[in-house]
C-alpha cells in the first residue's frame, strides 16, 4: 500500500523513532566507561574501574541479593496462578470472564502510584504481615500474573484442543496428559512468562519503595545514589550491568514465545515499572 | 507406556474421567486461586485505601485513628466536599498532571503511528519482527535507568546542552524544565504506544485493503475509511498506558523536572498523614476510571 516516497518516509521515521528509543541507552553506557567522576559529555573513555568499585562496594551486594530473591519468588507465584488462570479461561467462554481478565490487568494498568498506596494500607492493615521482603513479593506476584496469563493464554489458544482429547481417548488420565501433552506445548510459554515477570519484578520502583520499609532492593539503591553527584559514575555502571540483566532474558523469552510476547496483551507487563 | 500409568478404576483415572465431563467444576476449582489471589490481594488493598480515605492522623501521637469522616475530602475539596471543587493546590495539581497525561499521550500516539504502520504492513516478516525486538527491548530496561538517562543527557554539560549549542540556541536550558518532563515521559512509554497499533493494524485483513482498492479508493481514502478506524482500538487501548502511566508516576518530576504531580503530592504526605494522601490518590483513580469508561465504547478493551 502506497507509493514508494511514502515507503521511504516511513523507513525514515521508523528509524528515527528506533533512535530516539536507543540514545539515551547508549548515553548510560559510554558514562560507565567515563573517566570523570562527575557525568560529562562528551565523555572521557575510557575506563572499567566504576565496574570494579560497583563489585566491591559491600552496600550492593544485600540490595542486589534481596532483588534475585524477590524476583524469584514472585514469579513462582505468578507462574503458578497465571498458569491456572490461563487454562480456566483460555478457551471457555463463560458470564464474568471479561471481568476476570480485565481485573488480571488493573494492578498494572491503573497508575503507579494508587497500586503503590493500596497495597501498603493492606499491608498495614494485615496482622502479622509486615513491610519488607513478603509483602514486596506479594505486591510483585500480583502484578506479575497477568504477564505469564498473557503468554500461556495465548499459547494454550494456538494449541488443538484435539490433541488433549485424543490423549484422554488414548487413555491417558489428567496428570499423564498434563506431563506428557499440554506441558510441552506450553513449556516455552512458560519459560517466556517467567522471564518477563522476573524481569519486571527486578525493576520495579514505585511500589517496591512503599512496601519495602526499611529493606533495600536494587532499585531503591539505584534511586538512592542517582542524587548524589559523586556516587554517578558507580550508578551508571550498575545501570549497565542491570540493563544487560534484563535484556538478556527478555530476548531469550521474545525469541522463545515467538510472536506471543509481542501480542498486546504483554505489553501491558512493562507497565508496572511504574 | 505413560499411557498405561494409571489402571482404570483409580482415583487419579476417574477423577480425570469425572473432571472432563465436569468442565464448569473443572474451572472453578483452576480459578479458586488466582481469583482468590486477586481478591484478596488486590481488591482488599483498594478498599483499604479508600477506607483510609476516611480516617485521620492523630495530632499527638502521629498514628493513624479509624475515626470516619469526610473531613480529608474537605480539605481537598474547598472545605467542604459536596461542593465538589477542588481546593487551589490540588486543582493545580490535577490540572498539571492530567495536561501532561494528555500532551504525552497525543505525541505518543503521532511518534508511534508511523513506526507501527510500517512493521505492520510495509516491512518484510523478517524486518518487522526485528523492529517489533528492537520495540520491546527499551522497555525492559530497568526504568529508573531510562529516566536517569534523560537526566544525564538533559543536564547541563549533556550532549543535549551541546546540540543545542552547536544550533545556536546558547541561552536555552531543558535542566528541570516542564518540557525535560514532556520529552522524558515520550520516550518512557512510547512502546506502549507502539504495540497495541502494530497489533491492531497486523490483523486488518489484505483482502479489505484489496477491495477498498478495487472499488477504486485511493490509497489516501483506502487509509482514512478503512485502515484507520480499524486502528484506533490499537489507538486508544496505547493511550491508557501512556494516560494511565503519567498520571502514577513520582519518578520524573523529582528527578528530570519541577513542579508537583499527583504521584508527588502523594508520595510527600504519605508519611506524615497517610489518609490525606489515600484521599488524593482517589483523584488520579477518577481521572482513569472515567478515562477507562470513554474507552471501552471504542472496543480498546479487546486491544488492551
Amino acid at each position: 500500500m502506497g507509493g514508494r516516497g511514502l515507503r521511504w518516509l516511513l523507513r525514515i521515521t521508523s528509524a528515527a523513532v528506533l533512535t530516539f528509543l536507543y540514545v539515551p541507552l547508549v548515553v548510560v553506557v559510554l558514562n560507565a566507561f567515563n573517566k570523570d567522576q562527575v557525568v560529562s559529555w562528551p565523555p572521557s573513555l575510557f575506563t572499567t574501574s566504576w565496574f570494579t568499585v560497583a563489585w566491591h562496594n559491600p552496600n550492593l551486594r544485600q540490595p542486589f541479593v534481596n532483588s534475585f530473591i524477590i524476583g524469584i519468588l514472585a514469579t513462582l507465584i505468578a507462574l503458578t496462578l497465571g498458569t491456572l488462570a490461563s487454562f480456566a479461561m483460555a478457551r471457555a467462554r463463560f458470564f464474568g470472564r471479561d471481568t476476570i481478565s480485565f481485573a488480571l490487568v488493573l494492578p498494572i494498568a491503573f497508575p503507579g502510584i494508587v497500586t503503590a498506596l493500596a497495597l501498603s494500607s493492606m499491608v498495614d492493615a494485615m496482622p502479622g504481615l509486615n513491610f519488607g521482603i513478603p509483602a514486596i513479593i506479594i505486591g510483585h506476584a500480583t502484578f506479575c500474573v497477568v504477564v505469564v496469563f498473557n503468554n500461556v493464554v495465548a499459547r494454550l489458544r494456538r494449541t488443538s484442543g484435539s490433541i488433549i482429547e485424543a490423549s484422554m481417548d488414548l487413555g491417558a488420565d489428567g496428570v499423564s496428559t498434563f506431563r506428557y501433552v499440554t506441558f510441552p506445548a506450553i513449556r516455552t510459554a512458560l519459560l517466556a512468562g517467567g522471564l518477563l515477570a522476573f524481569g519486571l519484578s527486578f525493576d520495579e520502583i514505585i511500589v517496591t519503595y512503599y512496601l519495602a520499609g526499611t529493606t533495600p532492593t536494587l532499585p531503591i539503591w539505584i534511586f538512592q545514589n542517582i542524587t548524589r553527584p559523586f556516587n554517578q559514575p558507580e550508578v551508571f555502571a550498575v545501570a549497565t550491568v542491570v540493563l544487560l540483566i534484563s535484556i538478556v532474558p527478555v530476548y531469550i523469552a521474545i525469541k522463545l514465545a515467538g510472536g506471543g510476547a509481542l501480542r498486546p496483551a504483554s505489553q501491558a507487563v512493562g507497565a508496572r515499572t511504574a | 507406556m505413560a499411557t498405561t500409568e494409571a489402571p482404570r478404576g483409580s482415583i487419579r483415572r476417574r477423577s480425570s474421567s469425572f473432571f472432563f465431563r465436569h468442565p464448569k467444576t473443572r474451572r472453578g476449582l483452576t480459578l479458586a486461586a488466582p481469583l482468590t489471589w486477586m481478591l484478596v490481594v488486590y481488591l482488599v488493598s483498594l478498599l483499604l485505601l479508600l477506607a483510609n480515605a476516611f480516617w485521620r492522623v492523630d495530632s499527638l501521637t502521629s498514628t493513624v485513628v479509624r475515626d470516619w469522616g469526610w473531613r480529608n475530602f474537605d480539605t481537598v475539596f474547598s472545605g467542604n466536599w459536596r461542593t465538589a471543587f477542588l481546593e487551589r493546590t490540588y486543582y493545580l495539581i490535577s490540572l498539571h498532571t492530567v495536561v501532561m497525561a494528555a500532551l504525552v499521550t497525543i505525541a505518543d500516539i503521532v511518534f508511534a503511528f508511523p513506526i507501527a504502520f510500517f512493521a505492520a504492513r510495509v516491512a518484510s516478516p523478517r524486518a518487522r519482527s526485528a523492529i517489533m525486538i528492537a520495540v520491546v527491548i527499551p522497555l525492559w530496561a530497568n526504568y529508573l535507568v531510562r529516566v536517569f538517562a534523560w537526566k544525564a543527557m538533559l543536564e547541563g554539560g549533556g550532549p543535549a546542552e551541546a546540540f543545542l549549542h552547536a544550533i545556536g540556541l546558547t541561552d536555552v536550558s531543558l535542566t528541570g524544565t516542564t518540557l525535560a518532563m514532556w520529552f522524558t515521559y515520550c520516550y518512557l512509554w512510547l512502546p506502549y504506544a507502539i504495540l497495541p497499533i502494530y497489533a491492531s493494524l497486523e490483523r486488518v485483513p489484505d483482502s479489505l485493503i484489496d477491495a477498498s482498492g478495487d472499488l477504486g479508493a485511493h490509497t489516501g481514502t483506502t487509509f482514512r475509511r478503512v485502515v484507520l478506524p480499524l486502528a484506533i482500538p490499537g489507538i486508544v487501548a496505547g493511550s491508557i498506558f501512556t494516560f494511565s502511566l503519567t498520571l502514577g508516576d513520582y519518578i520524573v518530576p523529582q528527578l528530570v523536572g519541577k513542579g508537583s504531580f499527583f504521584g508527588n503530592a502523594i508520595s510527600s504526605l504519605y508519611v506524615s498523614n497517610p489518609p490525606l494522601a489515600a484521599t488524593i490518590a482517589l483523584l488520579p483513580l477518577i481521572v482513569v476510571f472515567v478515562y477507562l469508561a470513554l474507552a471501552r465504547r471504542t472496543g480498546a478493551f479487546e486491544a488492551l
